[in-house]
């Protein structure tokens, strides 16, 4: 699993006893080698049980039908952050985050129904002209025929504004934003993560959290009716009295949701369309194809790896029996590449069938919640690319995250022409 | 074959015969009326076929009320209305001909 130019990982994954694959090593993502672990998995053993990893005994929902079934049944299913949370890697006892995200019914429900408004559709539709406009500066501003890292100039700096706008935070410290983000998603032990230990994480989220008190503070007290998340969750009856850690913790998820996912669909898109120029020929050709190639970019890049559930009583699941207490990793990575339920994974097609049945966004109560707001900032980016007739030639691979959970592009080199 | 009307929410109407045992979901969606995207395929597992059924028809045989996930996935769409329905759960049948179904602004 190393980078090894003679090492081989097709044969590495088909040769290995299966008690002996963990999908959850970060570095199989970081090194873009993953998909053929999947490949055998999904063939020899779908829900596959990994007895000892750096993160614990687990198992692996390998197939788009087993993920959609843990997906959905939250009853047997959950996603507790007292139970070890929604990553493979458990809550760290002292430094859990008790965000909406790892809370069953009714708690999760109530919570996230003080912030869903601001990405509905009728709030998508009032944001589409700045985000148009946002989209327009950035394009018009790039560099010509001299190379660029794309995930800068574009997707982070895209995504970085929009995330100020959710949060009515002032623009020129969006950065800000970012490295909270960065803080919450990595694993400390990576040799470059921000920080390097889950007491540096805290204390970094802890600031965020103090700044955003102040703005939450100030808006508690306003009658505006003003539409960010911070206003939103400081009106609500279900929110409004949340104490600190739970602040901490519901803005740290709101800062990864909004920025890091589509961040990294951004990216993943003109990767995608560098491996099949076809397709973006097609997609120039017919620019009414936009929207499904937005979903099949989803898809293809699938910008969260994994989540995972912990089992509250014992289940059947394929062929196998999880008990209760078990680890249970959804991974959304395989199930979009499974030829069970989508017909020739792995290549990105533009115009295909039934494009938005894909499985990124997850499924059942906890279905990502700002899953139209990914689909309009991607729809308008595609659509302005296509007006300026860009051609995006990538110069080298992408370099990727240590991560087994957000399948981030770290570097993606390119010329505009 | 029984006829749904579906309205979108600006107004235009679309006349669609549904076979007996096909959702009202898949019947928009194979006639490409716009409006419903199923992301879930039929599943139950997403908010995105929402639409409100008509009153006339709510309580009418063929109609049969929401199962417990349906009501837990449509207490998250976005405008949900006590006559909300997915309408990948609601099958055609002889007594749902002529059933006419509205669209919500937007699905999510």
């Amino acid at each position: 699993m190393d980078a090894n130019v003679n090492f081989d990982p097709r044969e590495d994954a088909y040769s290995k006893p299966l008690d002996q694959i963990d999908v959850s090593v970060p570095e199989l993502y970081q090194n873009d080698i993953y998909q053929p672990y999947f490949e055998r998995l999904r063939r020899d053993d779908p829900v596959h049980f990994c007895a000892d990893s750096h993160f614990g005994p687990y198992w692996s929902a390998t197939r788009y039908k087993d993920i959609m079934t843990v997906a959905v049944n939250n009853q047997v299913f959950s996603s507790r952050w007292d139970l070890g949370g929604v990553r493979l890697e458990d809550q760290v006892q002292g430094y859990e985050r008790p965000s909406f995200i790892q809370m069953d019914e009714p708690d999760h429900g109530e919570r996230r129904k003080a912030v869903s408004p601001v990405v509905a559709p009728a709030n998508l539709a009032r944001m589409e002209g700045v985000v148009r406009e946002r989209t327009q500066t950035v394009l018009d501003n790039l560099p010509r025929n001299e190379t660029f890292n794309w995930v800068q100039e574009v997707s982070i700096e895209l995504t970085s504004r929009m995330l100020a706008t959710l949060f009515d935070w002032p623009l020129e410290e969006r950065h800000q934003l970012m490295f909270w983000s960065d803080v919450t998603v990595c694993h400390v032990d990576t040799p470059d993560a921000p920080v390097h230990s889950e007491a540096e994480r805290y204390a970094e989220l802890e600031k965020m959290a103090k700044a955003m008190r102040v703005l939450w503070d100030e808006r508690a007290v306003s009658n505006s009716q003003n539409f960010d998340l911070i206003s939103m969750m400081a009106h609500n009856d279900a929110t409004r009295n949340m104490e600190f850690r739970e602040l901490l913790a519901n803005c740290s998820l709101l800062i990864v949701g909004g920025n890091d996912t589509t961040r990294n669909s951004m990216s993943g898109g003109v990767w995608g369309f560098a491996q099949y120029p076809d397709e973006y020929r097609k997609l120039r050709k017919n620019p009414e194809l936009v929207p499904s190639a937005v979903s099949e970019i989803i898809r293809w890049h699938t910008p969260v790896l994994h989540l995972r559930r912990t089992a509250l009583a014992d289940f059947e699941l394929g062929d196998k029996t999880i008990h209760k207490g078990d680890k249970v990793a959804m991974w959304f990575v395989s199930g979009n590449r499974d030829d069970d339920a989508i017909k020739n994974p792995h290549r990105l097609i533009v115009d295909r069938p039934r494009s938005r049945e894909h499985i990124s966004f997850g499924f059942g109560v906890h279905r990502c919640v700002g899953n139209r707001l990914a689909e309009l900032q991607l729809r308008i980016l595609w659509e302005e690319i296509l007006k300026r007739d860009l051609e995006i030639e990538v110069m080298d691979r992408p370099k990727y995250l240590r991560s087994n959970l957000i399948h981030g592009i770290r570097d993606l080199p390119v010329q505009i022409h | 074959m029984p006829e749904v009307t579906y309205i979108e929410f600006n107004g235009t109407e679309h006349r669609v015969e549904v076979p007996i045992g096909t959702s009202v979901m898949r019947g928009a969606v194979d006639n490409s009326v716009p409006g419903i995207d199923a992301d879930c395929g039929g599943e139950c597992a997403c908010a995105t076929c929402h639409v409100y059924v008509e009153a006339e028809w709510l309580g009418k045989t063929g109609l049969p009320e929401p199962g417990s996930q349906e009501a837990a996935m449509l207490s998250f769409a976005a405008v949900s209305q006590p006559n909300s329905r997915l309408s990948c759960q609601i099958r055609m049948r002889e007594e749902l001909a002529g059933l006419t179904v509205r669209m919500p602004e937007g699905q999510h």
